[in-house]
């Protein structure tokens, strides 16, 4: 067998399902991989090898079946597995063991896919680089000295590094896009309510959106296939069949876009971003033209909003959801001297169990739902959410999918954007529109600038995430996949 | 400190007017959680019957309850309420330890129901009470605090939560203000409640115990002098029974006219009556007042009612209980106060079904408020549970009235019916009681209680009728109670005339 971790999910199903490779020798490769290189990328918060090894086994075994039988697959840390830790990359859940799976979890374990671990990300998926993570930054494969993206920069960063050929992410502003796009993979954002949310843990809930990382679209698609579909549990899911986007993935990989209409938003196609970024992304979009596509220049003129509404929606829903974390059920708990009151002792276990980026945004969310503030905070920015969903269905009228670069910038020095924290919101400049409306997206690389992968966006209409992956194909059979330097 | 003394109840309402509103919460009797599937068993182990969800586990979800949210249109429809034809749920932000999120789902401006009224009888004074709103929420957990003094967390060595209660569907039934009153304020608060309960016990969808707490209330009171405005009001929460909620509302207002006498302002503060001395003692102070941050609820959809489904549940809605009440009792020839201490027995279905199986409505009444009642109260357990049905008490009944039963061989057979021994008739024959009213069998239990007692006998042949009665004991104690006391008499009369 050639490089087991240099397979995509596909091939490797393929083979595991043909008797050439076992799960156990896949999922021993792929962890002999993270023990020889994530000292230096540090994708992984906890690595679980007894727990793959034996889901390998099972798979050996014949136990288990299913479409993804014996691939591997790393996990945001953000979804709770049962009785393997689970922290959302925070202090304040350091330890922590959830006695029950996440939905998405069931459902990969029905698929047959090995998890091998637990990735890195920034706490409470509030971030653009894993900067903010508890436990240490991910290194991007591309450049150890750069950031991987974020919030899921652990997720991009373990398929860059060939540490797994699938993983999970959590896209509420980008999480799953902009990690994808500088580090040359893929990741795809699907329908809001389109993948479950139970056991995902809240960080927005009205924009949280698992999807799924891969170095290729189709992968990605097979990882779509597995995870989607209407949970009971989740009171937001969408109660309808789930498009085949397995299918549209392999149709746009047979090269063929005539009669599509690409949308080119004509805000985010101009100066907000590098100028190696825009060049690859028109090289992109003339690479599409010439399968058959047609470009079209759309105007979204509320999307200049989309920034700002966001970081008052998101942030006002997470100061609720991390209202919980409090020391007194599980997780952290500071100052529980046996004198100290109730309040004492909450507080001083959110403040040493935040990070600096959370507590910034539970004080700005607090802030925004204050009564004599709501109005001009929160509710504002419902109403823009509004004017946005607008814009996106008016050009939908007119064309197939939107596409944009990912996000203005490729792969950024470690503490460049810290100190400043509107600098870091703007990574996520191109890729939040979508998630105030709730329709599907996924980034894929179109090319290089300055050495570093650049990720061109495809947004669809909600529920018709098969179209974003019969484009983002269509783009990748004509550039091809990115590879990075060897580690 | 002031050591006047305070003003009495008269002079308090002779000098202020009282306006009063009523919060009511109903824990609804569903069978599992509102936002979970867990169990809603009263009296469980503590944290048994918790889940991911209703703990409040980092990445569960809520999924409303439908039965829930039937239950609620259905009791603001018993109200004469408007059903939304659209609203959310929404998060009311406070950090407790007994709210495993530290925040409460619950309704903000968008309840399920609004604009109803009840009317209720004080005197025989009709007066309607408006209810400004009808909202679902979730209850909290409840904290026990260990070591200190008072029960409250001030100054206890140990708190402890049992999250069973967590996330029980609660229902919160607002009034609106109720002015104009006057000294009648206590006993039409209290008829409110009761009539509430009554609405809610007729619906069948909770059990309404004030006891256990399934119907909790918190009484606001303010009090104004005639013709200004409106008063500050104080909240009175722990009223925990109907005699509660009138002593509640009348000692806030001794305590407020003490001090609106001395020219001392109110604050509007929480307050908690105290069953024990009948007053109302501060809360724990607030500062501030608490911002509860309000939001729409992102992790649950619009609750949005089909009207045709709203008709339905209207159409099918039981007869009001105050008009049921007011057609059985004269039916049943008693009186509304003894009509009101069947309904607080729980007793007018059990007896409407026990007549409509034959029993005469007095003796269907006898029964079950009477021997059924006192065991069930001695038991602890409802009357429908007691253990006998309708059906058995009629038959019951009927033997009596035949004559086949006295009264306290009656009692016998209703204990073995209640023992599970079957219908009274198979009590009777596997027990071996009946009423022996056979002469031949008698006689020579009155020939030999009659040559017992020689004195009374005399007495008797000497004409003094009444002392028949001890040779009747007599004979009935040598029977064992079996013997039909009527002809007992019969027979000794026959003997000594």
């Amino acid at each position: 067998m050639s490089d087991l971790t240099k397979m995509s999910a596909a091939q490797l199903a393929k083979a595991i399902a043909g008797k050439e490779a076992s799960a156990v020798e896949v999922a021993t490769a792929h962890l002999d991989r993270i023990d020889a290189v994530d000292e230096r990328v540090h994708a992984f918060l906890h690595v679980d090898r007894e727990g793959a090894l034996a889901a390998a086994e099972r798979v050996d075994k014949g136990e288990v079946t299913g479409p993804l039988a014996g691939v591997p697959i790393a996990v945001k840390d953000v979804i709770a597995t049962k009785g393997v830790p689970t922290t959302a990359a925070s202090k304040i859940l350091e330890g922590w063991r959830p006695p029950y799976d996440a939905t998405l979890v069931e459902r990969l374990r029905a698929a047959g896919t090995v998890m091998l671990g637990k990735t890195n990300m920034d706490e409470f998926a509030m971030g653009s680089s894993t900067e903010y993570s508890a436990y240490g930054p991910t290194n991007n494969p591309w450049d150890l000295g750069r950031i991987p993206g974020g919030s899921g920069g652990g997720s991009a960063a373990a398929l860059a590094a060939y540490e797994a050929p699938l993983a999970i992410g959590t896209d509420t502003g980008g999480s799953i896009r902009q990690p994808g796009a500088v580090t040359g993979t893929v990741g795809a954002k699907p329908t809001y309510g389109g993948t479950s949310r139970y056991g995902l843990i809240a960080f927005s809930s009205s924009l949280d959106t698992p999807g799924p990382c891969a170095r290729n679209v189709e992968d990605a698609a097979l990882l779509h296939s597995v995870i989607a579909g209407h949970d009971p549990r989740d009171s937001t899911s969408i109660p309808q069949p789930v498009p085949d986007v397995v299918g549209a993935a392999r149709l746009g990989a047979s090269g063929d876009l005539s009669g599509v209409k690409l949308g080119l938003v004509k805000e985010f196609a101009g100066d907000g971003s590098e100028p190696g970024v825009l060049s690859a992304f028109h090289e992109g979009l003339e690479a599409l033209v010439k399968l058959g596509a047609e470009v079209v220049e759309v105007s979204c003129p509320h999307f200049e909003y989309a920034l700002p509404a966001y970081y008052l929606i998101a942030p006002s829903e997470a100061s609720s959801n991390l209202a919980r974390f409090d020391g007194v059920r599980y997780g952290l708990r500071v100052g529980d001297d046996g004198n100290r009151s109730l309040e004492e002792v909450m507080s001083l276990t959110r403040e040493a169990g935040f990070g600096p980026e959370v507590k910034r945004r539970i004080i700005l969310g607090t802030y925004a739902l204050s009564s004599g503030y709501y109005d001009a905070y929160y509710g504002q920015a419902q109403k823009v959410r509004t004017l946005i969903t607008r814009d996106f269905q008016s050009a939908f009228e007119r064309v197939d999918v939107l596409v944009s670069p990912t996000t203005p910038f490729v792969a950024f020095p470690f503490g460049s954007r810290t100190s400043d924290p509107y600098q870091m919101y703007l990574a996520d400049l191109f890729t939040i529109p979508t998630n105030l409306y709730g329709g599907p997206a996924i980034s894929v690389p179109c090319g290089l600038s300055e050495g570093l992968p650049v990720g061109f966006q495809v947004m669809a209409p909600t529920l018709a995430d098969d179209r974003m992956y019969r484009v983002a194909a269509a783009l990748e059979s004509a550039v091809g996949t990115l590879t990075p330097p060897a580690l | 400190m002031t050591t006047t003394a305070l003003p009495t109840y008269e002079d308090a309402v002779a000098r202020y007017e009282p306006v009063i509103g009523l919060e009511t919460h109903v824990e609804l009797g569903t069978a599992t959680k509102m936002f979970c599937g867990c169990r809603t068993e009263f009296g469980a182990e503590p944290n048994t019957q918790v889940c991911p969800v209703c703990l409040g586990l980092p990445g569960a979800l809520p999924v409303a309850n439908r039965a829930a949210i039937e239950a609620t249109i259905r009791i603001g429809l018993a109200l004469n309420c408007d059903i939304a034809s659209w609203c959310r749920m929404a998060r009311k932000n406070y950090f407790y330890p007994d709210m495993p999120k530290n925040f409460q789902t619950s309704q903000y401006d968008e309840p399920l129901c609004v604009e109803g009224y009840v009317d209720v009888e004080v005197d025989g004074k009709q007066y309607r009470i408006g209810i400004e709103r009808v909202h679902l929420e979730e209850d909290t957990g409840k904290s026990l605090h260990v070591g200190g003094a008072t029960g409250r967390i001030h100054g206890a060595t140990e708190s402890l939560v049992d999250y069973n209660r967590a996330g029980i569907p609660l229902v919160e039934i607002v009034t609106k203000p109720v002015p104009g009153i006057g000294a009648l304020a206590p006993e039409v608060a209290k008829a409110y409640v009761s009539e509430l309960r009554d609405i809610i016990r007729s619906l069948g969808v909770s059990d309404v115990r004030m006891e256990q707490g399934s119907l909790r209330c918190d009484v606001n009171t303010s009090l104004n002098k005639p013709g200004e405005e409106w008063g500050t009001r104080t909240e009175t929460k722990n009223v925990n029974s109907l005699r509660s909620v009138e002593r509640a509302v009348r000692s806030e207002i001794i305590r407020q006219s003490g001090l609106l006498d001395e020219g001392i302002r109110i604050f509007q503060e929480t307050r908690h009556f105290q069953e024990t001395t009948g007053d109302t003692r501060p809360g724990r102070s607030k500062e501030t007042a608490t911002d509860y941050r309000y939001f729409p609820e992102p992790d649950l959809v619009p609750i949005a009612p089909d009207q045709a489904w709203v008709a339905e549940l209207k159409a099918a809605l039981p007869e009001r209980p105050s008009v049921k009440r007011a057609r059985l009792a004269e039916d049943w020839g008693i009186s509304a106060i003894d009509m009101q201490s069947v309904a607080n027995a729980g007793a007018v279905e059990l007896i409407e079904e026990t007549i409509a199986a034959g029993a005469s409505p007095a003796g269907a009444r006898k029964w079950w408020m009477g021997e059924l009642a006192r065991r069930a109260n001695e038991t602890g357990v409802d009357l429908s549970a007691v253990g006998a049905t309708p059906a058995q008490v009629a038959e019951l009944q009927k033997l009596v009235e035949g004559g086949k039963l006295n009264d306290k061989l009656a009692r016998q057979v209703l204990e073995g019916v209640v023992a599970g021994e079957g219908d009274p008739a198979a009590v009777m024959a596997s027990r071996g009681l009946g009423v022996v009213s056979d002469t031949g069998a008698l006689t020579a239990a009155v020939d030999e209680a009659i040559a017992a007692n020689p004195d009374i006998a005399a007495k008797i042949r000497d004409g003094k009728v009444a002392a028949a009665g001890a040779l009747v004991g007599a004979v009935m104690k040598t029977t064992r109670g079996q013997a039909d006391a009527k002809t007992v008499r019969d027979l000794i009369l026959e003997r000594l005339s």
